[in-house]
C-alpha cells in the first residue's frame, strides 16, 4: 500500500466527497476505508473513461448488487451529467412547440428566455409524424445514435420542461411516453416483420422478434429517463436533485406503500433472501448446541494425536422443528404484505415441520393445499387471491367473524408445538373483536406472533384495533420491509 | 512495484487472448485489484463465469493458479497450514537414544520442513506469479472468515512457532460466492466488490461464437436470442451461461441450423433444470403471439 492519496485540494476529491455523502444519505453503507479505496481508486484509472470509472467506484463502494440501482442513480447526476458538454444551451428549454399539448401544463410565466432557438441540433423543424417515422426506422434498424438524438428531441418536444417548475421527473416521463405512444409503435414494429417474412412467422420466432424491439424500446426509455434526469439536474443542481430521485433501498421499501416497479424489484429480491435465510436457519440448527458424543469421528480425530482422544466430536442435535399456522389477512390493503410473507414461509418450509396457512377477509379459508404439489409459489399466491372462500359478507376485513370461523373449525389443531402467525393491520371496520379467541390461541398454542405491516404511530388509530389483540400475543412486530421480515424469520427458529 | 497490466484495455485484450470475453466492469475491475493490489470478491449468479474469471486471468497472465475451495467446516489446517504430525513424531522417534537435547528436537520439529503449506499459505510463500482463487467463500461459518482476513489485507500468515510469513509478490486474489449468505462486512471492506450478471444479448452470442466449434454465426445468434428470451421469464432459475454452451453444443451434435419451436421445447431440459421451468418456457414458446397485439 505505498501510494499515498493525493493531499492537495482538488476538485475531484471535493466531488467524491460529495457523492460519498449523497450514497450514505439514500442508505448506502460507506465506510471510511471504502472512501479511501475509492479515493485511491480514481489515482490508477482513466478518468475520461466514464464507464471504468463508474465501475471503479462502484467496485470500492457498493458491496451489495441489491444497491447498484441505488449508486447508479446518484453517480448519473454526479458524474455523467457533468461537464461543459451537458450543460444547457439557453433556450433549449422547450418553449412553444408543444402549445398542442393538453391543458394540465401550467403556461405561463416561465417562457421569456425561449427566445433565441440557435444550438439545439437538427430536426427541429420536423412535424410529430415525421419525428415518429425516423424513430420508428430507427428502432427497426436498431440504431442507437439516432435513437438517442431523437429521445432528447423527444423530451424536448413532448416534456414541456420548464426551469424552476416543481415537478418529478416521473411526470415528464409520461408526458413524453404518452406522446409518443410506444406501445403502437412495438405492435407496428411486429406487424411490420410480419408482413416482410417470407413465411408465417412461428410462435417462437414472433417472441423473438417481440423481445428484440421490446429492449430496443427499453433503452429508448432509458435514453428519455436520462435526458429528462439531465435537464432536471442543470435546472436544480445536482445536491437538490439527487435528493429527489432518493428512493428507499430494496430491503427499506415499505409493503403497502410500494409502487409497481418496487414490487417488482421486491419480488426479484425476495428469492435471494429465502435462500439465504434458508442456509442460516438450517446452519443455525446444527451449530446451536452440542449433541451427545460421536465415537466414530472421535475416534478419527484421535489419530492426529497419535491415538490420544484429545479433540472429542459431537454429534449435532436434532431439535424439534416448530410448526407454523399463518393466518393471512389478503384484503386490498394489506394484501402485498401477506403475499411477501406467505411467500417467504413456504420458501423456508424445510426448516419447518408443518406449514398451514389460513386466509381471510371476512371469511376465512384453509388454503395450505394451494401451496402443496406445486413448485411455483407466485402460482400459489395467485390461486390463494383468486379461489380461496374468504369472502363472507361484503369483503371488508372482519377479523372478528374470521376469527370465529378459525376457532369453530380448525382450533383442534392448534396444538403446543404450533406457533401462529397472525398477519394483518387489524383494521377491523368496527366490527366485534373477539380478542377472546386469541387467548384461546395462546393458551393452546407453543407462541402466537403478530406481524403489523403498519407504521407503529398508525397503531390504535382509526379502526385499527392491534393492541386489543396485542395483550394475548406473545410478541406484536411492525414488519413494513424485508428486513424487518427477515429479522422475524430468524427469531422463529 | 510491476503492474501486470497496463490499462484496462490490456486486461480486456488478454482475457480475450484466452478466449474469457469480459465486459467492462470486469476489465475495469480487474485492472484496479491490480493497481491496489486488493482482493476481488465476485458475486453473481451460479454459472456466469466467476470461477472462470480467476482461472483465465491465470492463464492471460501465465501464472500459477492456486485454488482453495471452500465447504463448511474449513479450518486453519486445511486452509493455511498443518504441522505434519506423523513426520515429527519419526524425526523425534530417531532422536531417541543419541545425545542431543530436546530443545534441539523442539527447535528442529517446528521449522519449515515440518510445515505443510495448504492453499493459503502456499500463496503467499510462491516465488512465481500465482494467482489465488477463494471458491464459494459464502460456504464457510462466518467465524472461519477471519481466516482470511489477513492474509487479504496484509497479505501476511502468522504462525505461532515460527513467526509471521509474508508475501514475497502480492498475489491477485479472486474470492467467488454464490450469495447464499451475507459475508462480513470485515471480509467485504477489504475487497473489491464485482457483480458478474447474466451476460447482454450480444456479449453471450460472442461467447457462444468463441466457445462453441463449428457453431455457425445464424445459429449462435438464435441461441443468444432465445436464451434472451427465456431469461425475461420468471422462473425459478434462468439458464447460466455454461448453460447455454452447453445447449449450443447439444444443437450443433445434433446438427441442427436452425431452431423452431419444436427443436427449443425438445432440447429445453439441457437449459432448464426445474420442471415447473420447463413447462413454463414450453407453454410461452407455444403461445400463438396473440398476446403481443395491442
Amino acid at each position: 500500500m505505498s501510494d499515498t492519496v493525493v493531499a492537495t485540494e482538488s476538485p475531484l476529491l471535493d466531488l467524491l466527497n460529495g457523492f460519498v455523502a449523497e450514497l450514505r444519505a439514500a442508505g448506502l453503507p460507506v465506510s471510511l476505508t471504502e472512501n479511501l479505496d475509492a479515493m485511491r481508486a480514481v489515482t490508477h484509472i482513466p478518468l475520461e473513461d466514464r464507464e471504468t470509472f463508474k465501475y471503479s467506484l462502484a467496485a470500492t463502494l457498493v458491496k451489495n448488487f441489491a444497491h447498484w440501482k441505488a449508486f447508479e442513480t446518484v453517480f448519473e447526476v454526479y458524474f455523467t451529467l457533468r461537464g461543459p458538454e451537458y450543460s444547457l444551451v439557453d433556450g433549449e428549454w422547450a418553449g412553444q412547440d408543444n402549445d398542442d399539448d393538453d391543458d394540465d401544463s401550467p403556461d405561463g410565466a416561465g417562457n421569456g428566455q425561449q427566445g433565441d432557438g440557435e444550438g439545439q441540433g437538427g430536426g427541429d423543424g420536423m412535424s410529430p409524424e415525421e419525428m415518429a417515422e425516423m424513430l420508428y426506422k430507427a428502432l427497426m434498424n436498431g440504431d442507437q445514435t439516432t435513437v438517442r438524438a431523437l429521445a432528447r428531441q423527444a423530451v424536448q418536444r413532448y416534456a414541456g420542461m420548464e426551469p424552476g417548475r416543481p415537478v418529478g421527473g416521473t411526470y415528464y416521463l409520461y408526458r413524453t411516453l404518452r406522446n409518443l405512444d410506444l406501445e403502437a409503435m412495438l405492435e407496428r414494429l411486429m406487424q411490420e416483420k410480419r408482413d416482410t417474412a417470407s413465411q408465417p412467422m412461428s410462435p417462437l420466432e414472433e417472441r423473438l422478434e417481440h423481445d428484440e424491439y421490446e429492449s430496443r424500446i427499453e433503452k429508448l426509455k432509458k435514453e428519455i429517463e436520462a435526458e429528462i434526469r439531465r435537464r432536471l439536474v442543470a435546472d436544480r443542481g445536482v445536491e437538490a436533485m439527487s435528493k429527489t430521485l432518493r428512493k428507499p433501498l430494496p430491503e427499506d421499501v415499505d409493503f403497502m406503500h410500494a409502487t409497481r416497479e418496487e414490487m417488482v424489484s421486491l419480488r426479484k429480491s425476495i428469492e435471494p433472501l429465502t435462500r439465504k435465510l434458508a442456509v442460516r436457519l438450517a446452519r443455525k440448527r446444527r451449530h446451536g448446541r452440542k449433541g451427545p458424543l460421536d465415537f466414530r469421528r472421535t475416534v478419527r480425530a484421535s489419530l492426529s494425536y497419535g491415538g490420544v482422544p484429545a479433540d472429542p466430536q459431537f454429534k449435532f442435535p436434532h431439535p424439534s422443528k416448530p410448526e407454523i399456522i399463518v393466518i393471512a389477512d389478503i384484503s386490498g390493503s394489506v394484501a402485498a404484505f401477506a403475499r411477501f410473507t406467505l411467500h417467504l414461509v413456504y420458501a423456508l418450509q424445510g426448516q419447518f415441520s408443518k406449514v398451514r396457512a389460513f386466509a381471510f377477509i371476512d371469511g376465512l379459508d384453509e388454503v395450505t393445499d394451494y401451496f402443496k404439489n406445486t413448485e411455483d409459489i407466485n402460482e400459489a399466491v395467485h390461486r390463494v387471491n383468486t379461489e380461496a372462500d374468504v369472502i363472507w359478507v361484503d369483503g371488508h376485513s372482519d377479523y372478528g367473524h374470521a376469527l370465529d370461523v378459525f376457532h369453530e373449525k380448525y382450533s383442534k389443531e392448534v396444538s403446543t408445538k404450533s406457533t401462529v402467525m397472525i398477519l394483518g393491520d387489524a383494521r377491523n371496520n368496527y366490527h366485534t373483536s373477539q380478542a377472546w379467541i386469541i387467548k384461546d390461541l395462546q393458551d393452546k398454542a407453543r407462541s402466537v406472533h403478530w406481524l403489523n405491516p403498519e407504521p407503529k404511530s398508525y397503531w390504535d388509530t382509526g379502526d385499527s384495533i392491534v393492541g386489543e389483540y396485542a395483550q394475548y400475543c406473545d410478541s406484536v412486530w411492525e414488519v413494513r420491509n424485508l428486513r424487518q421480515l427477515e429479522k422475524f424469520v430468524e427469531t422463529l427458529v | 512495484m510491476d503492474y501486470r497490466f497496463t490499462s484496462v484495455e490490456a486486461v480486456t485484450e488478454g482475457l480475450e487472448g484466452v478466449d474469457y470475453l469480459c465486459d467492462e466492469s470486469i476489465s475495469s475491475v480487474t485492472f484496479l485489484a491490480d493497481r491496489l493490489q486488493k482482493p476481488i470478491l465476485v458475486e453473481g449468479p451460479a454459472g456466469t463465469g466467476k470461477t472462470q474469471l480467476a482461472k483465465s486471468v491465470a492463464e492471460a497472465l501465465g501464472a500459477r493458479l492456486i485454488r482453495l475451495q471452500c465447504y463448511e467446516g474449513l479450518d486453519e489446517s486445511k486452509a493455511l497450514y498443518e504441522w505434519n504430525y506423523k513426520k515429527q513424531l519419526l524425526r523425534i522417534q530417531s532422536e531417541r537414544g543419541s545425545e542431543g537435547g530436546w530443545d534441539d528436537i523442539e527447535d528442529d520439529i517446528f521449522s519449515e520442513e515440518f510445515l505443510l503449506a495448504r492453499p493459503l499459505l502456499e500463496a503467499i510463500r510462491a516465488e512465481d506469479p500465482v494467482v489465488l482463487l477463494i471458491d464459494e467463500v459464502d460456504r464457510v461459518e462466518v467465524e472461519t472468515e477471519a481466516l482470511l482476513l489477513e492474509i487479504l489485507s496484509d497479505y501476511q500468515v502468522s504462525i505461532p512457532e515460527l513467526g509471521t510469513v509474508t508475501a514475497k509478490q502480492i498475489p491477485l486474489v479472486f474470492l467467488t460466492s454464490n450469495n447464499t449468505r451475507e459475508l462480513s462486512e470485515a471480509l467485504k471492506r477489504r475487497c473489491l466488490y464485482l457483480h458478474i450478471d447474466y451476460p447482454e444479448m450480444d456479449r453471450e452470442r460472442q461467447i457462444v461464437l468463441t466457445k462453441v466449434d463449428g457453431i455457425s454465426e445464424a445459429l449462435a445468434d438464435q441461441v443468444a436470442r432465445i436464451v434472451r428470451s427465456i431469461r425475461n421469464l420468471d422462473l425459478k432459475k434462468s439458464p447460466s451461461v455454461s448453460e447455454t454452451l452447453d445447449w449450443a453444443r447439444t444443437l450443433v451434435l445434433l446438427g441442427i441450423e436452425n431452431v423452431d419451436a419444436k427443436t427449443a421445447t425438445d432440447t429445453l431440459n439441457i437449459l432448464l433444470k426445474y420442471r415447473s421451468d420447463i413447462e413454463k418456457a414450453t407453454k410461452e414458446f407455444a403461445n400463438n403471439g396473440g398476446e403481443f397485439s395491442s
